[in-house]
């Protein structure tokens, strides 16, 4: 039997029996650290003699720039939004993912279809209309995701690049300032995450602690999984 | 989100569906016209066409790169912009909006390329229900005919090339058209479709439209501006 399945439906097309790898998925938040760790995860697994593909949001070669320039123009209403982001998912399902699992990477993805949910729940798209689209996704092997509250987030992104329009949801005019907006914006968008750890069975990781923590506690995770599902393979 | 079947605006909208060939465009056109000539304020939308996203649409095809899924989801992003823009903003005034294909294209097209029926129809759950769709019924024999009588070279995702159905596009054309029609064929009534037989002469599919859309039209707002009596009174210097 297949060791993958889809959400629902699925892609047409696709045998999965014949992907091997493993699809390893860091949730999270802007700002909690994901593409750290992404990179760190693939130097570590690289030096263990494992394969690695990244994928990241807005990156497919079939809508990635254009998507990325809609955005500049903020006139995306979001449901085109929610679509336009599916489109670029699907197309590095296809192109980047499942080949890279068919040929036994390990595929780390810097945030799945759960942001991609949460962000479109949050603009007022209808839930179950997003979970069902997201029906031709794969089910990840482990859900990592990295958490920190929101008063840590506030800290992190005053520290780091500052308040970004679209990371602010100015979009949805929730306060009057960007600071307001940020804060409402990102309170939301937590409380999305947090109801979909048990729906979908996200390892939650507390994101606040040094960087050497958080990695120590996601490679131990990593390996017991790797380990758990190919024996045969061990790194 | 208001989901198909659910929205109520004040405005109609009416829709044609049909294999290439099958002249629903003539005849949407001459709609047009008429709709307008009675004085209603009259809005067109055409399938594929989103500023936004045509072009994402336009590369991928030309460089050969989408698959049935993706081929899928940009014509559905394509639609949610035309929908959350050009249609429902006109129908929440009150006025007509005419759509040249609508999402019945895509569910004959992407499950002709494989993708799940069902998944479909929740895909596009957020489409505003028309208030008559036309399906211009025509045998794929009558359509290709039509098509070698004005046109150039078939288009490679159009003949379903990208499906491998055949190296030939003729053929290949004939396979995935004829696959198209069953599927519209199915849909006339799962979606109540209007079907117009579409080789009557231009001028009796026209009187059938008209005749169906008038039937709908009671309540809809006309345009207040009656150009020649606008003019005329303009020329005689009276008061706004």
């Amino acid at each position: 039997m297949a060791r993958f399945s889809f959400f629902g439906e699925g892609l047409p097309g696709i045998d999965l029996g014949e992907l091997k790898g493993k699809l390893i998925v860091l949730e999270g938040m802007d700002g909690v650290g994901r593409s750290t760790h992404i990179e760190l995860l693939k130097q570590w697994l690289e030096t263990n003699g494992r394969a690695v593909l990244v994928s990241s949001m807005t990156r497919s070669t079939l809508a990635g720039k254009r998507l990325r320039q809609a955005k500049e123009g903020h006139t995306l209403g979001s449901i085109t939004m929610s679509l336009f982001y599916a489109t670029d998912f699907a197309d590095r399902l296809e192109n980047e993912m499942i080949p890279a699992l068919k040929a036994g990477f390990v595929v780390l993805v810097d945030r799945y279809v759960y942001t991609l949910m949460a962000r479109a729940i949050v603009r007022g798209v209808d839930s179950e209309w997003i979970q069902d689209v997201y029906r031709l996704a794969l089910k990840p092997d482990g859900i990592f995701y990295l958490r920190v509250g929101i008063d840590e987030l506030i800290t992190r992104v005053l520290q780091g690049r500052g308040f970004d329009y679209w990371e602010s949801g100015m979009d949805l005019h929730l306060g009057e300032d960007m600071y307001d907006s940020f804060v409402e914006y990102q309170s939301r968008l937590l409380a999305q995450f947090d109801r979909m750890v048990e729906s979908y069975g996200f390892e939650v990781i507390d994101a606040s602690r040094s960087i050497e923590d958080v990695f120590g506690d996601l490679k131990e995770r990593v390996l017991r999984m790797l380990d758990q599902r190919a024996p045969q393979t061990a790194g | 989100m208001k989901i198909y079947g659910k929205h109520r605006f004040p405005g109609r909208l009416f829709i044609v569906e049909g294999i290439d060939g099958s002249g629903k465009s003539t005849q949407l056109s001459l709609l047009h016209k008429w709709l307008e000539s009675q004085g209603y304020v009259v809005f067109f939308s055409e399938w594929n066409s989103s500023p936004l996203v045509k072009t994402v649409t336009r590369r991928g095809k030309k460089k050969k790169m989408l698959t049935p899924m993706t081929f899928s989801l940009i014509h559905a992003t394509d639609f949610a912009d035309r929908t959350e823009h050009q249609i429902i903003p006109p129908l929440k005034a009150g006025a007509v909006v005419l759509a040249d294909r609508y999402i019945y294209t895509a569910f004959a097209r992407d499950v002709a390329r494989g993708v799940n029926p069902e998944w479909l129809r929740k895909l596009y759950a957020f489409a505003v229900k028309p208030t008559v769709g036309f399906y211009f019924r025509i045998s794929l024999d009558e359509a290709i005919r039509r098509l070698r009588a004005g046109r150039k070279a078939l288009k490679f995702y159009e003949a379903g090339m990208d499906l491998g159905l055949s190296d030939d596009a003729e053929e290949s054309f004939h396979i995935f058209q004829g696959r198209i029609i069953e599927q519209y064929e199915k849909m006339v009534e799962e979606f109540g479709l209007q079907v117009i037989d579409a080789t009557l002469s231009i001028e009796d599919q026209q009187a059938q439209m008209r005749q169906f859309v008038t039937q709908t039209m009671t309540g809809t707002k006309k345009t207040r501006i009656r150009r020649w009596l606008d003019l005329a009174s303009l020329g005689k210097g009276s008061q706004v």
